[in-house]
């Protein structure tokens, strides 16, 4: 799909895949047959770039035909680099530029709040992305407003684009930044799905964020903590291979 | 254009301890050399384009000279109010730098879309805006930014776009380049598409319409008097560029004729007032927007008919 595109952003689609599964999958209330249903709730992704990664979920959750993935960035096709809720069932708003959906979701918290409707907001947003600025104040007003009903999800993969995270411009002590903003803060291994399940699912009455440490290119040896493979496409050769990698850990149960 | 900018500022930079290169996390393998050469001339902001612009300024205040570089939008857009006053505002020798004029990032969708930047930028006070079309314009540019004071702003193309000219224009005047001579319409264009533009004067020579073809780099300050000039005996003026007509470069060129009051009948070709509602590459983003070579070549056939 990437490859064929000519695409990038491979390395963040895998980092991302396993948060999104499970969101998608088995905490959220959502599903492909209530897509405009006024009670679902609704997932927000914030690292729009991941859009392979994304969409793969969707269309294999039964949102869209899967036939849409073979013609990614395809002229005239539905699905392009970047998660747009323009005509793609299960996306809830466009991203592309960073830090953008936390404010948009906390503005659907409170709004949620205001009308005592019970659906949660769930934001997946990636570590570089949080040295955009929107992100801190939307994550300051969202505990003045005790909003939870927010969930933040971040993929905690430690690479940007030209680096590691710490070397350009450092999160940590990362959890304890959104504890100083008075967020609830659970870390689990952003690989393991039922460690996501219950970090996610779990109640709480602030806004929680989860931070899901992962590897980028997750399940690809070449890929996995490799700088270039944000920007890279892969080339037939690469794809294969890194398909075949994919299919063997699946078959192997691990994901 | 995106490898000639940097080569081009990677030389001014050795020659000028006052050049920052400040990115907000663009720039894989494009700022390589640069960084080798300068590191302590260098600074990777991280994703965080109003710092960015914020950090250029505090720097440019005590005479450093920051080029800001990022994007699509991202360097400009995102971080509009910083641009406006804390670049525009107090007159700061900072050169804001966007990678990917127009469509160019066409499959990312609307939000990598540059297509109102060159209003918004145009708007502001004190600043320069330039839109070079091929690798020679763009280090004739990069040449004029020791010289030029105050904000700027370069827009780029992506990469490898085809040489246009022979030899490096001088843009010092900021007048029009000629591409190409002809005596019936003037089609004046700013940035890569200009390969369209050339494709378009060949096929009109061949239905007898001659084409006089020139690029318009310098935006503004805009050289209302040269563009005129260079029109002089042919029917009116074309304008092409990818980007949204409402205060674009066909805009700027259609209110300083205005002001002069000068009669010169102009066509407008730009970009629909949409964001791109499908999925698709420059060219068939172009196509969708009627700026296809063959969308233009009608479109002037018909301009020239009519006036
Ligand atoms: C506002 C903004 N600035 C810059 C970019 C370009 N960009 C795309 S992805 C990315 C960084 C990716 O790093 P991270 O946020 O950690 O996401 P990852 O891919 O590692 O999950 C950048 C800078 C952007 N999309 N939006």
């Amino acid at each position: 799909m990437v490859s064929s595109a000519g695409a990038s952003h491979i390395g963040s689609a895998l980092s991302v895949i396993d948060i999104a599964s499970v969101l998608y999958g088995r905490v959220a209330n959502v599903a492909p047959d209530r897509v405009n249903d006024p009670d679902r709730d609704i997932i927000l992704i914030s690292k729009g770039h991941s859009a392979s990664g994304i969409y793969a979920v969707l269309g294999n959750a039964g949102y869209f035909p899967l036939e849409w993935l073979d013609r990614y960035c395809v002229d005239g096709a539905p699905l392009g680099g970047h998660v747009t809720a323009h005509g793609i069932p299960g996306v809830e708003f466009s991203t592309g530029a960073l830090g953008h959906a936390l404010p948009f979701g906390v503005g659907i918290a409170i709004a949620s709040k205001r009308d005592a409707h019970p659906r949660r907001v769930f934001v997946v947003l990636s570590d570089g992305e949080c040295q955009e600025g929107s992100n801190w104040e939307a994550a300051m007003l969202a505990s003045q407003h005790v909003l939870g009903n927010l969930t933040a999800i971040i993929d905690r993969n430690r690479l940007q684009i030209l680096a590691n995270t710490e070397e350009i411009s450092s999160l940590e002590p990362f959890a304890d930044k959104w504890l100083a903003f008075g967020w609830d803060v659970v870390e689990v291994d952003g690989h393991d799905h039922d460690a996501l399940e219950t970090a996610i699912a779990g109640a709480h009455d602030r806004p929680r964020v989860v931070i899901a440490n992962t590897t980028k290119g997750k399940g690809v040896d070449f890929m996995e903590n490799s700088v270039p493979w944000h920007t890279n496409t892969p080339n037939a050769e690469q794809a294969s291979d890194a398909i075949a990698q994919l299919e063997a850990l699946r078959e192997g149960g691990s994901r | 254009m995106r490898d000639a900018f940097m080569a081009a500022l990677t030389e001014q930079a050795q020659q000028d301890s006052r050049v920052n290169l400040i990115i907000a996390d663009i720039g894989f393998k494009v700022v390589d050399d640069f960084v080798a050469k300068m590191p302590d001339q260098f600074l990777n902001v991280g994703i965080a384009e109003q710092a960015m612009i914020g950090v250029a300024a505090g720097m440019a205040s005590l005479g450093k000279r920051p080029i800001a570089y990022s994007l699509g939008n991202f360097p400009t857009i995102r971080c509009l109010e910083q641009i406006r006053n804390d670049l525009c505002y107090h007159d700061l020798n900072v050169t804001v730098v966007s990678v990917g004029a127009g469509l160019a990032y066409g499959t990312l969708g609307y939000t990598h879309h540059a297509v109102e930047d060159i209003a918004l930028m145009r708007a502001l006070p004190n600043m320069k805006v330039y839109s070079p079309a091929d690798a020679l314009e763009c280090r004739a540019v990069v040449e004029l930014l020791p010289t030029t004071p105050g904000p700027k702003y370069i827009r780029l193309g992506k990469n490898r776009e085809p040489r246009i000219h022979e030899v490096q224009p001088d843009l010092s005047a900021g007048a029009p380049v000629l591409v190409r001579e002809g005596s019936d319409v003037t089609l004046m264009v700013v940035g890569p598409i200009v390969t369209q533009a050339i494709e378009a004067a060949q096929e009109l020579a061949k239905q007898g319409i001659s084409v006089r073809l020139l690029t318009c780099p310098v935006i503004k300050p805009l050289n209302i008097t040269a563009i005129r000039d260079a029109a002089t005996g042919t029917a009116g003026i074309v304008t092409l560029e990818e980007h949204t007509l409402m205060g674009g470069f066909g805009s700027a060129v259609l209110e300083a004729l205005a002001v002069h009051g000068w009669r010169i009948p102009v066509l407008p070709l730009a970009l629909d007032d949409a964001a791109a509602s499908t999925v698709g590459s420059q060219e068939y983003l172009r196509e969708q927007n009627g700026l296809a070579t063959h969308s233009v070549i009608s479109r002037i056939a018909d301009f020239t008919a009519s006036v």
